[in-house]
């Protein structure tokens, strides 16, 4: 039972734990609170999508055994879980719905051309980073919070949002840049 | 190689890592960021947010309860009936050195199937240019594309939106000079006449909505053309 009087925050272990010890012991205790915590949001996000609710829930199904058998793979320095979450949900609604593929690149791949060696170091810590970014999004301008959801919820470019919401396209690209550079400086700044 | 000076911009980095462009666009968009460290950086910022929208949404009450069980339940079956992993054997990568030339980076790699570029069956475009398609839809293709050296597109606009990604060689047009792992980005408001470089161009363009030819004469050849 939680103890109704502590904050979650201090004493619940935090998502990437969580999903580490998925990926290194087969958890069960674990996944079912990763399941609690992304299920939920994720019906959500396949909702807004346009999925009813009953494919919705067969996609969460689909995503969350994803989660299970790719969390091996988990790199906590890489990327937060919810943005590692979120990359497998979006790829799999891409190949359900649309039945595309999601092309990537291959970060092992000999001929991509390699980062400079610096840019590494300066990078904060992921789950860091994700708590910063939900903070500084509750901060964003409303009408350019609202056009940041519409570019990852809705399954469409900028230029097909600007002209079915009426928003003029140069209006709907300064938006996306200024969240963006705001959430940016966020990201980089390490003071 | 250095580094690309023409770059997709934050809105269509954010159109890819939210999920919004087309399968063809996206392949232009994720080919440069092979060549391209600070777009790829940029994406990996973007998927992070992603993550903390997701983490933001309103979580859907209706949810079934027995979804855990369920999943874990479908879990027991498939693993009961796997036999056990076989330690992972680490594929032989081929090295950049005894690649086949030009470099062609991953995802647009496996889009082309392996094996020598000019083994393949080229289709006439016009003269000098001959093009291998990739993906087709009712309203957008996506093609590998070659120029030989000097050799110029009619001057044409855009229907919707044309993207076009260098890999060897180069051209130049009204906006400016494109090199391997630049991306060019048309619209109806770009009417444009890339002419390719003396050493040829290779390209993956993704087309979306159609050219329309602008020129005195090419006009009258609009309908007769396949672009």
């Amino acid at each position: 039972m939680q103890d109704t009087h502590t904050p979650m925050a201090d004493t619940a272990p935090n998502l990437e734990d969580l999903l580490v010890a998925v990926g290194r012991g087969r958890d069960r205790l674990a996944f079912g609170t990763l399941f609690a915590h992304f299920a939920p949001r994720l019906k959500t996000y396949l909702r807004r999508l346009g999925c009813e609710s009953g494919a919705a829930e067969e996609l969460v199904q689909e995503v969350m055994l994803l989660v299970w058998r790719r969390a091996e793979t988990y790199d906590p320095v890489q990327a937060s879980a919810s943005t590692w979450v979120f990359t497998i949900a979006r790829n799999k609604r891409i190949d359900t719905l649309r039945r595309e593929q999601r092309p990537e690149i291959d970060p092992n791949d000999p001929a991509l051309v390699p980062e400079p060696d610096e840019a590494a170091d300066r990078r904060l810590e992921a789950r860091q980073s994700n708590d910063r970014l939900c903070a500084a999004l509750k901060d964003l301008p409303p009408e350019q919070a609202e056009l940041l959801r519409m570019a990852y919820f809705e399954d469409k470019p900028h230029s097909v949002i600007s002209a079915e919401h009426g928003i003029p396209l140069g209006t709907v690209k300064s938006r996306l840049r200024l969240a963006m550079e705001r959430l940016r400086r966020v990201l980089r700044d390490d003071a | 190689m250095s580094l690309p000076s023409h770059h997709p911009g934050d809105t269509l980095l954010i159109d890819y890592a939210g999920g919004g462009l087309c399968e063809g666009a996206a392949l232009v968009v994720a080919t440069h960021t092979a060549y391209c460290p600070g777009c790829r950086r940029m994406v990996g910022e973007m998927e992070a947010v992603g993550g903390a929208l997701l983490d933001g949404i309103e979580p859907d009450e209706t949810l079934s309860p027995d979804g855990l069980e369920a999943l874990f339940a479908r879990i027991d079956r498939e693993e009961a009936g796997r036999p056990p992993r076989p330690p992972c054997q680490p594929a032989a990568r081929p090295t950049a050195a005894d690649a086949p030339r030009p470099l062609i980076p991953e995802p647009l790699r496996s889009y082309l199937g392996g094996g020598d570029l000019e083994s393949r069956r080229w289709r006439f475009l016009q003269p000098g240019i001959r093009c291998i398609d990739l993906k087709a839809g009712p309203n957008v293709t996506t093609r590998l594309v070659r120029m030989k050296g000097g050799v110029a597109v009619p001057q044409h606009t855009h229907g919707d939106m044309e993207l076009t990604v260098v890999l060897d060689g180069g051209f130049s047009d009204e906006l400016g000079s494109f090199q391997p792992g630049d991306v060019a980005i048309g619209d109806p408001s770009i009417d444009h006449r890339p002419v390719s470089d003396p050493e040829g161009c290779l390209c993956l363009a993704t087309t979306i909505g159609g050219l329309r030819l602008t020129g005195p004469i090419g006009r009258l050849f609009n309908r007769f053309m396949d672009f």
